[in-house]
């Protein structure tokens, strides 16, 4: 292989670098209507009346449209392939707009206006009644007999509770000699933010309805479109352009739908909608909180004999991805530290909070923190080293998973840590950081994760594609997979060139933006899929492609097309290499052949079943300030093992945004809101502490490239791994830092205070004189 | 698209102060970093504003006649910062300054600005109260100068009159001559922040370094105004610098500031890190001045 594996420049760098890349706000046709949403302020409760009349006075609104003008559709959001199992579908939850309140920020109204002003204006003006009902925040609160309920299906607040069970908990926890550590840990809500704001417009051509959106996933918005409207999918055409990014937020149906139908009631003219950063927070899609109480068994030798592991995950106000998140990460605690008795319970409850979906990661960032926070802690508790004790009983090489027919190849775990313990000089530094004991101590901490790519066996994988051969003998590529930013389209242009045989793989054409009605179906970009899943369609597209060109060939060449092959873009022979014809020449042939006119395309289905686990680590380092109530970090590595790397630069590039993520994960992200109201606090990017360049040390990335074997290009999962270890590797050092243990993140300096007093580190004479 | 009934602009100051009187509803604009930001969360929304931005008799920094620094209101957080007096005579007001915001809003905002907004987290204020800065306003009547104690009324309300516009703030030679500040700004992040406490102090050592003749510490965000801690400094007017001085220093801070209980940081929270802020604050200053904290 000579295309991937090399850091090429990005397909779409001089673009993106130089601004004149398109994104949906700058396709919006003139004249394009406002469509701005009046958002619920109440946690939860009905909406008695909207009085529109001021809002419709406005000069420039052109119509006021509320939660009593919309179909009885029920629809369901998240961005998952459809199933034709109806007990496997997404739950259909979601109006356009809703009488039922259930979160503050709930979409109550919208008006559309001849301008953003007037908009704003309109809803400014609208007066909406309710009727105020109790509200709660707390999973565990809003599983109590009695706590206000959000989904009359749904007793206690429950969407889902599932188990899974190995050997025997209850009986081997009997065992006498056995040192038990048990805790809570708990994860905050966090919001994706990515750098463009989700926003979509629509208008209708022919009787049907066009949306363009800032989405990861145009087929499967196609499908949600259609369903909220009432209206065969064939009416509904998609296109995605170019976006800023989604982390999941965009792996669902958000304003699509709002939008379309808003289009249908002005009938037909385009309307635009576009979600401010506020609207982003609390009214798109937020990162479950997950609470966790584990329970785990030690024998003195050092083993985990039983563990008992529940998850309660925060779904917020609708069941968009639902009870997937949580489970993923459920599915993990069995496999990620292996012991023979195991109990585990997943809950997925709504309460009035915003609603969770999908983020970076899916559920791993939260079962790390608390697994990860438990190993420590367990490795304490025996008194031993920790690194030791997750050598000793981390997923050995060879583990198989019968279900999903992953195998551990190699003994991924084991390299990863060693490489990272090497960059970072882990031994070393473990010994002299133990040594301090003033205001400013230094720690260093390690985490492992575990991940698997896609979504096989527990939904549809599959992946589409079309390559056309140009005149010029280039090749113009279209997948379903998308571009969010993560490079796909790059890593697609390095597959196909070397699959084909091109000379460059800047002579693969990709056609970043989806159309559902010209693309080839496929899922969207979530998983960490697209390079894993598009690498099987595109080794076999490619070869249907080879064997039309080699086919066509032989009646140009005379050449047998076993006896051919294509080589840096050209024909040749294969015995001594010769060459035939370059392909510019074969194209230019078959196009204007008088009597045998060709036009060279291939297209194919490929469906995946096959996984592939992708796992890794982070090792951090910190100095923590004990009076300022300050953590630093100082150095941190990550090092995954995704197979083969079809463009390390990108790779690396990956790994950096999710390190980011991690830090602001463990240290200072979280979206609070006000015990009293249930409003949502700190919804905007000066209030909300996404951790910036300034709060990062250099991030360090490394790999180990294990070649995967189920895939053609010896690849996996890299796009949400990176997210995953960094928060509990910073918890575990700052643990190692002052003998703090902190189960919950992100450890600002708020807890940080809490924690020290608590811990008698810290100690202000004057509060005992105030009480 | 901004929410705006009208523009009026001023390219004088006379002409702003006329504007004034012309439009007794409207907001003074400058920079704009707070006012659009505002206006754009409807809190001003329809508003007609009189822009000052465009008056560059209002920008720069100066020694006036009796040598006090004289700061135009219009000048920009990232000039002060780079400007050689204020780099010279006040260097903690640069360095404070430059802990706004982001580059963009250091470039855009504008001290005024910063001063008029009323805030107690604004970057600048800890250190122009510590500095006992004088603000100048020019109205229909002439100049009106104050302390700026005196400038801040209430959160979010400053003494300007219906006819003025704030066009200097002045520090005087008898603060900042042979006087050494530092400025700690405590944020929950390293940039894009608002500031959960500020804590400016500045000292004038005797000649041998071995008394502090004078100190002056201020908070931002330890009350609804930015302020000063009398017994903080009465502790270190005339004491040696020593640890335990500083120890005492910081510990009396607490009888001075009266932070509040909110979301973004508990009361006990703000107290334990002023008491903390004000340590280190001073130990810097004073090594600032050659001093040292035997």
């Amino acid at each position: 292989m000579n295309k991937v594996g090399k850091s090429e420049v990005r397909v779409d760098a001089f673009d993106k670098a130089s601004g004149r890349t398109k994104y949906y706000e700058d396709r919006v046709p003139a004249g394009a209507l406002y469509v701005r949403i009046k958002h619920a302020e109440i946690a939860h409760g009905m909406v008695k009346s909207v009085d529109t009349a001021a809002a419709e006075a406005i000069p420039g609104v052109v119509k006021v449209l509320t939660c009593f003008d919309v179909p009885d559709l029920p629809f369901p959001t998240a961005g998952h392939p459809w199933s034709m199992d109806p007990g496997h579908q997404d739950v259909a939850d979601r109006h356009l707009l809703n009488r039922h309140v259930r979160y503050w920020g709930d979409d109550v109204a919208v008006v559309i206006a001849e301008n953003e002003v007037a908009a704003n204006q309109g809803v400014r003006a609208l007066k909406v009644e309710y009727e105020a009902l109790p509200f709660v925040l707390d999973v565990q609160e809003a599983m109590k007999d009695g706590a206000p309920l959000l989904h009359e299906e749904y007793p206690n607040n429950i969407l889902k509770h599932t188990s899974s069970r190995l050997g025997n908990y209850e009986a081997a926890i009997k065992e006498p000699g056995l040192i038990k550590v048990e805790d809570w840990y708990d994860t905050p809500t966090v919001q994706h933010c990515h750098i463009e704001n989700h926003g979509c417009f629509a208008w209708e051509e022919n009787g049907r309805i066009v949306v363009v959106a800032s989405t990861q996933i145009p087929h499967i918005i196609r499908r949600v479109v259609a369903q909220a409207l009432g209206r065969p999918w064939g009416d509904v055409e998609i296109i995605k352009p170019y976006i800023g990014g989604g982390f999941g937020n965009k792996q669902d149906a958000l304003y699509e739908p709002l939008c379309a139908w808003c289009c249908t009631q002005v009938g037909g003219r385009c309307v635009r909608l576009d979600c401010a950063r506020e609207e982003t927070f609390v009214s798109n899609r937020v990162r479950h909180a997950i609470r966790y109480h584990i329970v785990t068994w030690l024998k003195s030798d050092g083993t985990i004999h039983a563990r008992k592991v529940e998850c309660f995950s925060n779904q917020g106000a609708y069941a968009s991805h639902g009870h997937s998140v949580v489970a993923k990460g459920m599915g993990s605690f069995p496999q990620h530290y292996p012991c023979p008795n195991m109990e585990c319970d997943s809950y997925t409850v709504y309460t009035n909070r915003p609603t969770a979906g999908a983020m970076r990661g899916y559920g791993m960032p939260q079962a790390s923190f608390a697994d990860e926070c438990n190993i420590e802690d367990c490795a304490r508790a025996l008194g031993m080293d920790s690194y030791e004790f997750r050598k000793k009983n981390v997923m050995e090489q060879g583990y198989h998973d019968g279900f999903s027919g992953n195998t551990n190849y190699y003994d991924t775990y084991r390299q990863c840590m060693a490489k990272a313990a090497e960059y970072i000089d882990f031994e070393r530094k473990k010994k002299e950081f133990a040594n301090d004991a003033g205001d400013v101590r230094r720690g260093i901490g390690m985490a492992t994760f575990w991940y698997n790519t896609a979504v096989y066996p527990i939904s549809l994988e599959t992946s589409s594609n079309r390559m056309s051969l140009n005149l010029d003998g280039t090749v113009t590529f279209q997948c379903g997979e998308t571009e969010i930013g993560q490079g796909a389209d790059t890593a697609y242009a390095q597959m196909v060139a070397e699959v084909l045989g091109l000379k460059s793989y800047r002579d693969v054409h990709v056609v970043s933006c989806q159309d559902t009605d010209i693309t080839p179906t496929g899922l969207g970009a979530y998983a960490s899929r697209q390079t894993y899943v598009a690498g099987f369609s595109i080794q076999q597209t490619a070869g249907l492609l080879k064997e039309k060109i080699l086919k066509y060939a032989q009646e140009v060449t005379r050449q047998a097309p076993g006896n051919m092959d294509i080589v840096d873009g050209e024909i040749v022979r294969k015995g001594d290499g010769m060459v035939l014809m370059p392909l510019s020449e074969l194209a230019m042939t078959a196009q204007y052949n008088p009597v045998h006119s060709e036009h060279i395309t291939a297209e194919s289905t490929y469906t995946i079943r096959n996984n592939a686990y992708s796992f890794g680590c982070t090792i951090a380092e910190v100095e923590v300030d004990i009076p300022m109530c300050r953590v630093t970090v100082k150095n941190i590595v990550n090092v995954h093992d995704c197979g083969r790397l079809i463009n390390p630069a990108l790779a690396a590039a990956q790994v950096h945004g999710g390190m980011s993520m991690a830090i602001g994960y463990g240290l200072s992200e979280q979206l609070i809101f006000d015990e009293k109201t249930g409003k949502p606090l700190n919804g905007n990017l000066l209030d909300y502490k996404l951790s910036t360049f300034m709060d990062h040390p250099h991030l360090e990335a490394e790999f180990i490239e294990n070649t995967e074997p189920t895939s053609p290009f010896g690849t996996k999962a890299l796009g949400e791994p990176p997210a995953c270890s960094g928060a509990p590797a910073i918890r575990n050092a700052i643990l190692n830092a002052t003998g703090v243990a902190i189960n919950h993140n992100p450890i600002n300096p708020h807890v940080l205070f809490a924690e020290f007093t608590k811990a008698g580190l810290i100690h202000d004479d004057w509060r005992e004189e105030e009480k | 698209m901004y929410d705006m009934k009208a523009l009026y602009e001023a390219s004088s100051v006379e002409e702003a102060v006329a504007l004034r009187v012309a439009h007794p509803e409207a907001q003074i604009i400058a920079g704009g970093s707070d006012v659009l930001v505002q206006m754009r969360e409807g809190r001003r929304a329809g508003k007609e504003l009189i822009s000052i931005y465009g008056i560059d008799a209002l920008r720069g920094v100066s020694l006036d006649a009796e040598e006090a620094l004289r700061i135009g209101s219009l000048t920009s957080f990232s000039h002060i910062t780079r400007d050689p007096l204020i780099q010279k005579y006040c260097n903690v007001l640069g360095e404070a300054v430059d802990q706004v915001g982001s580059p963009q809003i250091r470039n855009i905002g504008t001290i005024g600005g910063n001063t008029c907004n009323g805030v107690t987290s604004a970057d600048s204020a800890s250190t122009l109260h510590a500095y006992e800065a004088i603000v100048e306003l020019t109205g229909q009547n002439g100049v009106r100068r104050l302390p700026i104690k005196d400038f801040y009324i209430k959160a979010g309300q400053v003494d300007i009159k219906p006819d003025e516009i704030q066009t200097a703030i002045l520090i005087p030679k008898a603060s900042w001559e042979n006087t050494f500040g530092h400025y700690i700004k405590y944020g929950l992040r390293n940039a894009m922040e608002i500031a959960t406490l500020g804590c400016s102090v500045n000292v004038r050592l005797s000649a041998d370094k071995r008394t502090i003749e004078r100190c002056r510490i201020a908070y931002g965000v330890a009350g609804p105004v930015p302020m000063r801690c009398p017994s903080a400094e009465a502790a270190a007017n005339g004491a040696a610098p020593s640890k335990a001085l500083a120890e005492r220093f910081a510990r009396a801070v607490i009888d001075d500031i009266n932070p509040r209980d909110s979301w973004r940081a508990s009361k006990a929270f703000r107290q334990h890190i002023a008491v903390e802020m004000a340590k280190r604050a001073l130990t810097r200053a004073v090594e600032l001045a050659g001093g040292e904290m035997a």
